[in-house]
């Protein structure tokens, strides 16, 4: 036999035997890769049967849980008026006074309860206290500080005219005894009888 | 005679290299694939297992309307207590 026929027969023998090692390689491998999808997919498929349920119970609790904050902000709405329903929703959830106003249909901007304190936060204060919420446990952060959260709105909502706290006709105002004598004060019904004897 | 010696040198040091060649990329490809299938088998199993407190989503939604309708009840107390305004 002739040495190129020899080298041809090598050569060729070469790439048989590395087709063969390679593919048996690859076949081993793909049944590994089979069996291991065949795994996940027994897993896959308990994930699928298990969340099957899961969107009918959502959409179900979801729409329990519109029906009850339509409910109340219904009760909102009646008891404290749109404007402040919207502004005390948007006092306690950020953001959440836009969709209020969206629900009523309505455009616009929020009333800021923090600032202005109105009919409807009494309201909700009064929900507050007679509600089992405000019977609960007295530890942990106050929910609202009734003292500070009234004293800054009447300072925003005392009109100019109105006296101060500790003037004649303010809250903590206590009149001075009449002044007897000489110096007594021009008489009751005259215009600065009061204010001269306090001052 | 030359011819097919030439023909013996391009079998022996191209064709032979190449199959080598390509036939290592596909068993390196089957072994990532083996690999991510194998990485892949837990991730399933505990997502799997995840969901086994699904189930307890039906005892939320009782939960949920048992409340709802408590909600209701109460607003229709408060509604009838409270003045409007």
């Amino acid at each position: 036999m002739e040495a190129a026929a020899v080298v041809t027969l090598i050569a060729v023998v070469l790439v048989i035997l590395a087709l063969v090692v390679y593919l048996v390689a690859v076949i081993l491998e793909l049944r590994k890769i089979t069996a291991g999808l065949d795994a996940v997919i027994e897993s896959v498929g308990a994930i699928v049967s298990k969340s099957k349920p899961v969107n009918g119970v959502v959409e179900s609790i979801n729409k329990d849980l519109s029906a009850g904050t339509d409910l109340l902000e219904g009760l909102l709405d009646k008891k404290a008026g749109q404007d402040d329903a919207a502004g005390l929703v948007e006092s306690l959830f950020p953001g959440a006074g836009a969709s209020v106003l969206a629900r009523q249909g309505r455009t616009g901007e929020v009333k800021n309860i923090d600032e202005v304190y109105t009919r409807g936060a009494v309201q909700l204060a009064r929900l507050g206290r007679e509600s089992p919420l405000g019977a609960g446990a007295m530890s942990g952060a106050a929910l609202r500080d009734p003292t500070s959260s009234s004293a800054a709105a009447r300072s925003l909502y005392s009109h100019p005219g109105s006296p101060v706290a500790d003037q004649p006709g303010g809250p903590r105002h206590q009149p001075r005894s009449p002044t007897i004598g000489t110096e007594a004060s021009k008489g009751v019904g005259s215009d600065d009888s009061d204010e001269s004897v306090d001052e | 005679m030359t011819l097919w010696w030439i023909g013996n040198v391009v079998l022996l040091l191209v064709i032979v290299p190449v199959v080598v060649i390509l036939l290592r990329g596909v068993l390196d490809a089957a072994k990532k694939t083996s690999r991510a299938v194998d990485a892949l088998r837990p991730v399933a199993e505990a997502a799997s297992k995840d969901l086994d407190a699904v189930e307890l989503l039906h005892t939320t939604q009782e939960q949920v309307s048992q409340t709802v309708a408590v909600v209701a009840d109460y607003g229709g107390s408060l509604d009838t207590v409270l003045e409007d305004a």
